[in-house]
């Protein structure tokens, strides 16, 4: 048989039907839902009167709305509440698995998934949210769908899908100290731009991919949409095996499913459309100082001018996003003042997201001009924090220690920045007004944004005593 | 599922590349659980000034923007969040058809299930149309689905690709979930196959 890569077999396992011309109409094995772009798709499926075909390959959480504040308390905002309400009553409808706001296991759908073994090697996985691709992290294809296909999916668990094309991402060497996942991943969309993957499946390769952790990898799969690709993807190996076994929804012959995965990976001499390779020893801790993703330089650098780009959209583009985030162009990266520091979202919020973080908090002071915030991604990472005494620590230091969910990442729920306000936020989007209207977003690492909470400015992580 | 045949309208141009799903529809309308009357939202952020007036200089609050029904913008249109919102809001607000060099997957995805056209064009026929949508005031354009032309009256013309699976389907207005079930016995075989039945 032709070799094929990752991609290429996942695909051609889950093709339930391909007619020439057509989109294949594809097997979906998991399908998570959330609050926010499931309620028309159930209206949609009772207008016509259909079921969810598969209820138990469908699991739900309410993240994206939720307070972040005392659970206790009743939801302040009653369109919030009634949109939650709506997912609850449309899960015990449909007999779909929910994990409600005081489940332990609740959390961001993305953080969840993978932390209780849902998530697994060679499946398709969607979710009405572009980051679903986090879940490639397993070796899985996952991404985001709209919920017109959300709706399709809960009535037939098919997709109809046109093949991407497939883009390699090697990097190769080790990562420098000081530098993280999530560097690794922003050098990346600032390589390729924040188009530069649109319409391919993305697969991270190379030794430094290899020698991540499974929460780093997931950190860099979760961006994959942020440089344009649906689906980012990194075969399984032990680690991810070592990850998954023991985890509750893992298959019960755990053995004989490790050796199936393990016919995943790319063959030798596989072929992808494109293959781009980097070396990780080019890579620095990143700051975004624009209004997408790729719009990054490393924290020893300078933010550019608009003049800096070749081509007159990039410079349009690069005018723009500098007077929304009120910045002139040339402004050293460390001299940047910050108001405020996020660390969360279903990009760094994990629990090594938040020892990484607490190491550097450790015995400091937040600055007196910075208010700053820590929002664990599930119930299980709050109660693993707290359980490592890490919640003291980030206390200690005059973070804010909250429930969790998805909270500053897009500012649905009371947590938002202010117009004006300058902030580090270890999430996923640095979109005009995404953490709030006017708000002005840096992405980082965890540990930069812990350094720069405490210092006030940022501060190249690798010169922190 | 809408259908599309052919649109003729005013065409509003957008000289904005990477247009987010974030900016045309913000996270505080996505608490409805309804799929309409999103359209007096769009683009909120942009089209209003801090005290809540409309902004003057939006492109949508131009007086000559009035009745638009065909935006024009650079690549990339539509990034970011897979919230199929956006289409909704462009689509309640007027937009039948979209028209950029680039699109972002998810967003040109989502288009088609909601009756609306987007139309992938060569960074240089954007840029025509710019130019021409400065030259002439108002500017019409129209897009034919079915002989795949999108012309106005001065005599541009350039080719709509489309694939032609999904041409087929918005010039029928074909319900996806209808034709998937149209192959319900072979979803059934796979999940036997594959020892997925319950
Ligand atoms: S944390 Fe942010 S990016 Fe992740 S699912 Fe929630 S809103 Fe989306």
């Amino acid at each position: 048989m032709k070799p094929r890569t990752l991609f290429q077999k996942i695909w051609d396992n889950h093709v339930v039907h391909q007619e020439a011309g057509r989109q294949a109409i594809l097997y979906v094995d998991l399908h998570l839902v959330h609050e926010v772009t499931s309620p028309q798709a159930f209206e949609g499926l009772r207008l016509a009167n259909r079921l969810v075909r598969r209820p138990e390959r469908t699991v739900a959480t309410a993240d994206h709305n939720v307070p972040t504040s005392d659970r206790s308390l009743p939801i302040a905002d009653p369109i919030s509440k009634q949109q939650i309400d709506t997912l609850r009553a449309n899960c015990k409808e449909f007999g779909i698995t929910y994990y409600d706001l005081n489940d332990a296991q609740q959390g961001i759908v993305h953080v969840i998934g993978p932390e209780l073994g849902y998530t697994q090697p060679g499946m398709i996985i969607v979710c009405g949210d572009s980051h679903t691709s986090t879940h490639g992290a397993f070796g899985a294809l996952a991404f985001g769908i709209g919920t017109s296909e959300v709706e399709h999916v809960l009535a037939t668990q098919t997709l109809l899908q046109d093949k991407p094309k497939t883009l390699e991402l090697r990097v190769d060497g080790e990562l420098k100290p000081g530098v993280t996942a999530k560097d690794l991943i922003l050098y990346l969309i600032g390589q390729i731009t924040t188009d530069g993957g649109t319409g391919y499946c993305v697969e991270y390769t190379g030794e430094a991919i290899r020698s991540l952790t499974m929460e780093n990898r997931m950190t860099v799969c979760n961006m994959s949409i942020e440089g344009g690709a649906r689906a980012g993807m990194i075969a399984p190996d032990d680690t991810t095996y070592e990850y998954l076994r023991g985890r509750k929804f893992v298959p019960k012959d755990f053995d004989a499913a490790v050796a199936k995965w393990r016919e995943l990976p790319t063959d030798p001499g596989a072929e992808y459309d494109k293959s781009l390779v980097f070396q990780a020893a080019d890579i620095a801790p990143q700051v975004t100082w624009g209004t997408n993703p790729g719009l990054v330089v490393s924290v020893n650098s300078h933010v550019p001018k608009p003049a800096d780009f070749s081509d007159t959209t990039e410079q349009k583009t690069a005018a723009a996003a500098l007077e929304y985030m009120g910045l002139k162009g040339g402004e050293a990266i460390t001299d940047l003042k910050l108001d405020r520091v996020f660390i969360g979202s279903c990009t760094n919020a994990r629990i090594e997201d938040l020892r990484a973080a607490a190491a550097v908090a450790r015995g400091h002071q937040v600055s007196e001009n910075v208010n700053a915030m820590v929002v664990p991604g599930s119930g299980q990472v709050k109660i693993q924090a707290e359980q490592e005494g890490l919640d003291k620590v980030f206390r200690e230091a005059g973070f804010d220690w909250r429930e969790a969910g998805c909270s500053m990442c897009l500012a649905m729920n009371p947590d938002k920045l202010a117009p004006g306000e300058r902030c580090a936020s270890t999430s996923n989007r640095n979109f005009e007004g995404r953490q709030g209207k006017g708000g002005r977003t840096h992405l980082v690492s965890p540990a930069m944004a812990a350094a720069a909470a405490i210092a006030g400015h940022f501060v190249d992580i690798r010169d922190w005593k | 599922m809408k259908s599309f045949t052919t649109h003729t309208g005013k065409v509003v141009a957008m000289d904005r590349a990477n247009v987010d799903t974030d900016q045309i529809i913000p996270k505080q309308f996505l608490k409805r659980i309804e799929r309409t009357g999103f359209g007096e939202f769009l683009f909120w952020d942009w089209s209003q000034l801090d005290d809540g007036s409309p902004n003057p200089e939006f492109e949508l609050n131009q007086p000559q923007a009035e009745g638009a029904s065909i935006l024009l913008a650079r690549r990339n249109f539509g990034c970011g969040s897979s919230r199929e919102h956006a289409p909704w809001a462009l689509e309640d607000y007027g937009f039948r058809v979209i028209i950029a060099p680039s699109f972002a997957d998810i967003f040109y995805n989502n288009c088609f299930k909601n009756g609306m056209l987007p139309i992938r064009l060569s960074e240089a026929e954007v840029e025509e149309l710019f130019q021409r949508a400065t030259q002439h005031t108002p500017y019409a354009l129209t897009a034919d689905l079915d002989s795949q032309e999108l012309s106005d009256a001065h005599g541009f013309s350039a080719r709509i690709d489309v694939e032609p699976f999904r041409r087929h389907c918005l010039l029928q207005g074909l319900d996806d979930i209808g034709q998937t079930l149209q192959h319900e016995a072979k979803i059934t075989e796979y999940e036997t196959a594959h020892g997925l039945a319950s």
